[in-house]
């Protein structure tokens, strides 16, 4: 055995170049059937039904051209939707970026022993374990007109009798609040591993020239985390431009639509009112806007890559 | 080196305390929410909106606790999402270590173009394919059934799985491949004896991923299912919302306990928690 040269193939080869060249194929099979089957042909699905008339609830629905993109465009509602959507995303992003920066630099200074940072980091995790439907009723309760957020806001004396979900003046902003507790891990989490990859003899140095802390972070780790804090930023634009249990089940989209987003009015178009063309062409505008989204990210990391 | 009158050692001193000033707000952000979750699901519902409020709730009972537990309407939510959870968790690592192996080991025909599709098809929202997978789901006779729940959410966790474990078998040297293939050993032997193998980190990331969405999903689970008997965890909660609105000691309970696969996964293999998700973000 040991004198075989090692050049002499074994008996299972050579394989047939054809096998050899099919080969590859067969590893990539499953998955792409799977994801071309289950992604392809939906989307097919509701931009057909998207074109016509009242899909779903009748066979051989006639064509109906953009007719239900116009019937959506021009519904108050989704109007509504869209510019809530946008308060909605920007406000979170925003508030997870600046919170995820903050926290994370805290947790990245070199002033405290690793032992309670560590401690801390696993705190700042924690709303990151729930998922949505907890976070939605955790904050119901903590939000209820006699819950107690409204009494802490009573010590200071503030009024304490606000119906933080139930009023259309309030809503938009406490489902926009719930939604930054939930969210701004992530954000810490990456801002975390990014600040580490900073090396220490640049931030040394920077000391040594006399930065101080706020010099430091302006001008030696925002412009070495430009990257990660764009990256994260659309993806998160992504993320927050989908999110739909957490309104949900914390008003449904009410009161009066004050909170409805693009996702909660498609489906309630879908499975409130059996709309399902017109739900179909909300949907395909919904893709839209994250395609337009993902394009940057893309474009973004390939330029982050090169 | 002064500055302002202050010494070195004073600046040190007043940095520090700011620090843990700023430490001690964020966790109280974090943090107290999810007490008073804990302390709430611990509480009698008389006590719920006593004023002023108990962190501490002045008579401490399981209550809420032993009536999920020994319903089996709520258990069933438990079992659905951890049957729906670990099939799903399977199929993926599997279809997806296949995949990623094919991408990383050849150099073939509309490799790129397949790349790009897997990692755009991940920007379509899921609201979008809500109402097309309504109707297919409907048409397969997969209405209100584990497959459904299953193949639906293998679309969102197969493109992720395949990124990831395509970027870490890139990582194993190909000397490995190689070694079992000058032994007389295929392709496929190569992929199950020596790259799995030495890839149970990186299928740890990924399974902990796909566990956690599909634990975590309500979109679908939502639409996708009818009767108690196939409802997951997430719907249950919201369920419990709408029925007992009064019954907030059962609902924290319910979302303690819901909570507790995924603080579990976090506690315990926080290293590859943290790695599935962060690792496509953080880039130079």
């Amino acid at each position: 055995m040991a004198l075989q040269p090692l050049a002499v193939p074994s008996p299972q080869r050579p394989k047939s170049p054809l096998r050899g060249r099919l080969e590859p194929y067969l590893y990539v099979l499953p998955a792409t059937l799977l994801i071309a089957s289950l992604m392809v042909v939906p989307i097919t699905i509701v931009v057909r039904y998207s074109l016509l008339e009242e899909s779903v609830t009748v066979d051989g629905a006639p064509f109906a051209g953009l007719s239900n993109y116009f019937a959506v465009l021009s519904d108050t509602e989704f109007q509504q939707s869209v510019a809530n959507t946008l308060v909605f995303v920007v406000v979170s992003v925003l508030a997870h970026l600046l919170i995820g920066l903050g926290f994370a630099s805290m947790l990245n200074s070199p002033l405290l022993h690793r032992v309670p940072l560590a401690i801390f980091r696993g705190i700042f995790l924690l709303p990151w374990v729930f998922t949505a439907a907890v976070v939605a009723v955790l904050w119901r309760l903590l939000l209820d007109p006699d819950g107690v957020i409204n009494f802490l806001l009573t010590t200071v004396g503030l009024p304490g009798d606000t119906a933080w979900l139930g009023d259309t003046a309030t809503a938009l902003g406490a489902v926009t609040f719930m939604n930054i507790w939930a969210g701004y891990p992530f954000f810490m989490v990456s801002m975390l591993a990014g600040m580490q990859t900073i090396s220490p003899t640049l931030m040394e140095a920077a000391r040594v020239d006399g930065a101080g802390v706020i010099r430091r972070f302006w001008s030696v780790t925002l412009p070495q985390m430009r990257g990660v804090i764009v990256s994260m930023t659309l993806l998160d634009m992504i993320w927050t431009s989908q999110q739909f249990a957490l309104i949900w089940i914390a008003t449904g989209g009410g009161p009066l639509s004050s909170t409805s987003v693009l996702s909660t009015y498609t489906y309630k178009l879908a499975f409130s009112s059996y709309e399902f063309s017109e739900a179909a062409a909300s949907a395909v505008l919904v893709l839209l806007i994250s395609l337009v989204l993902a394009v940057l990210y893309v474009r973004h990391d390939r330029k982050a890559q090169r | 080196m002064k500055r302002g009158g202050m010494t070195n050692r004073q600046r040190t001193r007043i940095a520090r305390v700011a620090l843990w000033i700023g430490l001690l707000i964020g966790a109280a952000f974090a943090g107290l929410p999810v007490l008073w979750m804990l302390s709430s699901s611990l509480k009698t519902n008389v006590d719920m909106f006593a004023s002023p409020p108990h962190l501490i709730p002045p008579t401490i009972t399981f209550d809420a606790y032993t009536s999920i537990l020994t319903d089996p309407e709520k258990l069933r939510f438990f079992a659905n999402s951890i049957i729906v959870g670990i099939l799903v968790t399977a199929l993926t690592l599997v279809v997806a270590s296949l995949g990623a192996y094919g991408l990383s080991r050849w150099e073939f025909r509309g490799k790129s173009i397949l790349r790009v599709f897997i990692i755009s098809v991940q920007a379509v929202p899921p609201i979008t394919l809500l109402i097309p997978f309504f109707g297919l789901v409907v048409a397969l006779g997969l209405y209100n059934s584990y497959q459904g729940l299953i193949l639906t959410y293998l679309v969102f966790t197969l493109p992720y799985a395949i990124v990831m474990m395509t970027a870490y078998f890139d990582t194993v040297p190909r000397e490995l491949d190689e070694s079992i293939k000058v032994d007389g050993g295929s392709a496929w032997t190569a992929l199950w004896r020596v790259i799995m193998p030495v890839s149970v980190p990186g299928l740890a990331s990924v399974a902990i991923y796909t566990f956690v969405l599909s634990w975590n999903e309500y979109l679908f689970a939502l639409t996708l299912t009818q009767t108690n008997d196939m409802r997951t965890v997430p719907v249950g909660i919201q369920l419990f919302m709408g029925q007992l609105s009064y019954q907030w000691n059962e609902i924290m309970a319910m979302s303690v306990l819901g909570s507790i696969p995924v603080l579990a996964l976090f506690l315990f293999l926080q290293r590859y928690f943290l790695g599935g998700l962060t690792s496509g973000s953080v880039k130079g």
